[in-house]
């Protein structure tokens, strides 16, 4: 079976593992370069603690178990253009290049109202197979010694993790060509070839490409490619900003964030909404998010939205108002309108397939939606319910079906 | 001994010197009015004042505020490029490094234990 | 009345102030430094106490004419000491529900300067100057909204604003390119312009035996300055051989009489040079420098016409300073942040690409001085006058015809400047594995050519090089090159070019600066009536 997989950011690259690893025929296409667009422009994240219970978790769930066994698997080292360099490296070399890091979440509410909610939410995961744990003031100070003591709750997830996000999905990609994959970048796709009803090929910038599979995995342009394939979704960009500050001594240990963080990824307005998420990288710098707005694809940012996520993060720790920020940049995110990732065929056209959606989840659900869909396109049946994801739901099928 | 303060008397600028006093890492050193914290340190003698992750020093590279190797801290302040910044008197100038034995004072040790998966 | 907004006071945004004051516009002149002047009119602050400031200085006079004319003036309000941190699309700032257009109205019968005696004019046109309704600053267009901070240097708790205007005048400058070597992270390797600003703002002499080296006449005026602050030089070497001088400066002797002043000044530097016995090699250059903790020695070698060794040629020479500059990077964040577009050179500099009258392809934004080339002071000097005019709304007349004809010649000059002084492309032969190439993060050559098949931003993630505190200000062109001249061995390779000019910080902000709130535009002081006037 001939796979074409478009998109190469990290659920492409997923994809295309899973699918090279089953025996297919993969072909990996994209418009521009390899993890180049929303893969490069997130934090990371691998969470668990900003889902609540549901299909999200499940998949939240399956994909944290899969990270460490998809890192610890010999494979090759991380290429990005097709050429798969060196021989089987250790995993621990795997587990380097990925940036992997089980550093843990806490989750912080800084109201009476905050406190019950989170506390709420927590104990409905917790019933859900989640790790969640309430820190005493005494504990949260000792982890986080730099957080503000003006704080009504904090629970802490130990299995929030993080990557860095380019790393993680060249590594994947690599996997995919040593299985076989074929990784084409610059290539975008123009446009169907339908036989039958089917798709059966793309028209691309360098040429036709055949395949009984087509997978678009192409983020927050999946709803332009998949109407130029004549099969629309309602994928959005969904616009989001990351101040870095520079190298500090460590300061922020675990991924730390504000409790209105799941409203505001849960909310549904276009309009800027802030939320405090901090955390500190390999190299020393702070990461400051996030925001949350539909501007389509204007890429100007506004100052006003700095100035909100500095001053949402210096409420979580206010001793960083002296840290410089050093450089600010965005990107956009895969919104769906309910919020579910979108992993399955689509009924519309035969020969299409779906994997996008995921929002700012991407880079952790990526290895689940990888297995869910090589499994769904093999004809096997997936280790979670796939059927919440489908394309076919109201939310997500766009015009006549 | 290099780098060095051009002598007053021989300044074809004809200069009216006055001292300046800065602490560097708690030590006194004094500079001429009017320079900056890089000026005051190069004309002391120093070289070197900033400490990559490799260890190696730093001090003045491009002297005009685009290279940032000569990062101070200032009263607190981190971060400020020392050849931009004038000297005033009685600055606290602290010295800083990136080399991971010095910079983990805090340690990581603050984490809560989290080896979910005992994968590391 | 136009609101221009001039960034940068060196020679360039100086002249642009000044002409755009003569025009008549309401002008914020906007300086990172405590005083005006730019690198080339470094001079110590006034706490130096120095009686003499303008012995080490060419072009003084005018210099400080111009900076009194512009300073004192009642139309123009000068931030020292103030940082632009970003440029915001005023239509990204504000959605909805904001006038669009400047609000320029009709100006009449200004006369900028009326105390001031025709021979210490800084400009042919701070004169009267009608406002032009057809001019630039009243069209409907909307510049970027500047956002400053006003204190000390990297201070934290800055005076924040955003400043709006009707023009915008960018003068921002350049820094030397400085392209890695084994060993030029060493303290005491520095660049030639921070040997220069050390001489010329801090009265410090970086070193007591000293090599010069790179390309480029600017190397000239910093040996000269070195042997002023009672340096010995050892050397000057310019990398490029004799014949490509030749050939740039030498045809076409014509095109340089424009550049009247530049070419006595460099002869002076010459003399100056040779008075003192200084070596001065061509088509050589500093390989490697060495040393335990700072720089002892460094390795020179001649080079073919393409910067590649000549194998047999190193040599040492004990050093206890190294200043090198091969040309200069202009500081193109801001253009880049304002939209504008950008021109490669063929060696692969980029500059702001601008039509005869300064215009970028943002409207309303100038882009003047080593922004758009590199010519000298005099060229620079040139632009501003002739943006700053036009920036104002100021009519078109025979000065402002005769300034663009010296636009155009200092256009010339910077080609020829530019043909004289390439960078070699094989100067990555110089490289080892174990070579920094992004001096913050640390990242090595090796490491780099590892990363060079991946996609720009995928590698940079990777390998963290262009990640560190300068944003890859000085590693930034140079890992671009790299990645060029490694997709040349492996031509099978599809790695693409990313702007290394992209920062939409400007200059870093204190989170707590960020999280406050920018004051408004103060409205400026209203234009005191010009005595004839009334």
């Amino acid at each position: 079976m001939r796979v074409v997989v478009i998109g190469a950011g990290i659920v492409g690259a997923a994809c295309a593992r899973e699918l090279a690893r089953a025996g297919c025929e993969v072909v990996l296409l994209d418009r521009g370069g390899a993890a180049a667009a929303t893969t490069s422009h997130g934090e990371g994240n691998i969470l668990i603690s900003d889902k609540e219970p549901g299909p999200e978790l499940a998949l939240a769930q399956l994909s944290r178990a899969l990270w460490p066994q998809v890192l610890a698997e010999p494979g090759t080292r991380p290429i990005a253009t097709g050429r798969a360099v060196g021989t089987a490296v250790a995993d621990r070399a795997r587990t380097e290049a990925a940036e992997w890091d089980t550093k843990g979440g806490i989750v912080v509410a800084t109201t009476a109202a905050g406190a019950t909610a989170l506390r709420a939410f927590a104990a409905a995961q917790r019933a859900a197979g989640v790790t969640a744990t309430e820190l005493s003031d005494d504990a949260l100070h000792a982890a986080e010694p730099h957080l503000t003591r003006d704080h009504t709750a904090a629970v802490h997830y130990p299995q929030d993790a993080q990557v860095q996000p380019a790393g993680a999905a060249t590594l994947l990609l690599g996997d995919a060509v040593a299985a076989g994959a074929q990784l084409r970048t610059g290539c975008a796709v123009t446009g169907p070839v339908r036989s039958g009803g089917r798709l059966t090929a793309v028209r691309t910038e360098g040429g036709t490409v055949a395949g009984d599979a087509f997978v678009n995995a192409t983020g927050p342009w999946a709803g332009a490619v998949s109407a130029s394939l004549g099969a629309p979704i309602d994928v959005r960009p969904r616009r989001g900003e990351v101040l870095v500050t520079t190298p500090q001594p460590p300061t922020v240990f675990h991924k730390v964030y504000d409790a209105d963080y799941v409203g505001a990824v849960a909310s549904d307005e276009a309009a800027v909404q802030t939320s405090a998420v901090v955390e500190s990288t390999r190299g020393g710098t702070v990461l400051l998010g996030s925001s949350r707005r539909q501007v389509g694809f204007a890429d100007a940012m506004p100052v006003a939205v700095w100035s909100a996520i500095a001053a949402k993060a210096l409420r979580l720790f206010p001793g960083l108002s002296g840290v410089p920020v050093m450089r600010a940049y965005g990107g956009f995110r895969p919104f769906v309108p309910d919020h579910l990732p979108v992993i399955g065929a689509d009924e519309r056209l035969p020969g299409l397939w779906h994997a996008t959606g995921h929002e700012g989840a991407g880079i952790g659900l990526s290895v689940g939606t990888g297995r869910i869909l090589a499994n769904l396109i093999g004809g096997r049946t997936p280790p979670i319910d796939p059927v919440p994801f489908s394309p076919n739901r109201s939310a997500v099928a766009i015009g006549e079906r | 001994m290099t780098p060095r303060l051009i002598r007053a008397d021989q300044d074809v600028l004809g200069r009216n010197d006055r001292p300046v006093t800065i602490t560097v890492d708690g030590e006194p050193v004094t500079g001429v009015a009017g320079q900056s914290i890089a000026g005051v340190l190069l004309a002391a003698g120093r070289t070197a004042w900033r400490y990559g992750r490799t260890g190696a020093g730093r001090g003045v590279f491009c002297g005009i505020g685009v290279c940032f190797d000569c990062l101070v801290t200032v009263d607190g302040v981190p971060d400020v490029r020392a050849c931009r910044r004038r000297a005033r008197d009685g600055d606290t100038v602290t010295t800083q490094t990136r080399v991971p034995s010095d910079v983990d004072t805090v340690t990581t040790q603050a984490r809560v234990p989290s080896d979910v998966d005992g994968e590391r | 009345m136009t609101r221009v907004v001039v960034v940068g006071a060196g020679p360039a945004g100086l002249s642009a102030a000044a002409t755009a004051l003569g025009a008549g516009a309401r002008v914020t002149l906007i300086e990172a430094a405590e005083q005006p002047g730019g690198q080339y009119h470094r001079a110590p602050v006034a706490e130096f106490g120095a009686g003499r400031p303008e012995a080490l200085q060419h072009g003084w006079r005018d210099f400080a004419a111009r900076r009194d004319f512009v300073l004192s003036h009642p139309r123009c309000r000068f931030l020292p000491d103030t940082s632009v941190w970003a440029l915001e699309d005023p239509d990204a700032a504000a959605p909805a529900g904001r006038p669009t257009g400047p609000t320029t109205g009709p100006t009449t019968g200004l006369v900028a300067d009326p105390g001031r005696r025709r021979t210490d004019r800084p400009t042919h046109l701070d004169v009267a100057a009608p406002h032009d309704p057809t001019g630039p600053g009243s069209t409907a267009v909307r510049v970027p909204v500047v956002h400053v901070l006003t204190g000390p240097a990297d201070g934290a708790g800055r005076r924040r604003q955003a400043i709006e205007a009707d023009a915008l005048v960018l003068a921002v400058g350049a820094h030397d390119t400085m392209l890695p070597f084994p060993g030029w992270e060493l303290p005491g390797v520095v660049t030639a312009g921070a040997a220069q600003a050390l001489v010329k703002g801090e009265r410090v002499a970086i070193g007591d035996a000293v090599v010069v080296a790179g390309t480029g006449p600017f190397l000239l005026p910093v040996a000269a300055t070195l042997l002023g602050a009672g340096s010995t030089l050892r050397q000057v070497l310019e990398a490029n051989r004799p014949g490509r001088l030749a050939a740039g400066w030498g045809s076409r002797p014509w095109q340089l009489a424009g550049q009247a002043g530049k070419l006595p000044e460099l002869a002076e530097y010459a003399a100056t040079l040779a008075r003192h016995r200084v070596p001065v090699l061509l088509g050589r250059t500093v390989v490697a420098a060495r040393g335990d903790g700072r720089v002892e020695e460094v390795v020179t070698a001649r080079l073919r016409p393409d910067w590649s060794v000549l194998p047999g040629t190193e040599r040492t020479v004990a050093v206890d300073a190294v200043c090198v500059g091969h040309g200069f990077t202009p500081q193109l964040e801001l253009p880049v942040a304002a939209g504008c577009a950008l021109r490669t050179e063929p060696d692969g500099r980029s500059f702001v690409a601008v039509d005869a009258d300064l215009r970028t392809s943002r409207p309303g934004v100038y882009a003047v001085g080593e922004l758009t080339g590199i010519a000298g002071a005099p060229a620079a000097r040139a632009e501003g006058a002739l943006a700053g005019w036009l920036a104002a709304g100021g009519p078109d007349r025979p000065a402002v015809r005769a300034l663009r004809r010296r636009v155009a010649a200092g256009r010339r000059f910077a080609a020829r400047l530019a043909a004289a002084h390439p960078i070699g492309a094989a100067w990555p032969g110089w490289l080892r594995d174990d070579t920094v190439v992004c001096r913050c993060e640390e990242v090595c050559v090796g490491a780099l050519r590892e990363a060079a098949d991946q996609d720009p931003r995928v590698s940079k993630l990777g390998t963290r090089a262009g990640m560190g505190p300068c944003q890859a200000r000085i590693c930034g062109p140079t890992v671009a090159a790299l990645r060029s001249f490694e997709a040349a061995r492996r031509p099978d390779d599809g790695a693409r070019g990313a702007s290394p000019y992209h920062r939409p910080l400007a200059q870093p902000i204190r989170l707590g600066e960020l999280a406050a709130s920018a004051e408004p535009d103060a409205e400026p002081p209203e234009p005191v009536p010009d005595k004839e006037n009334p």
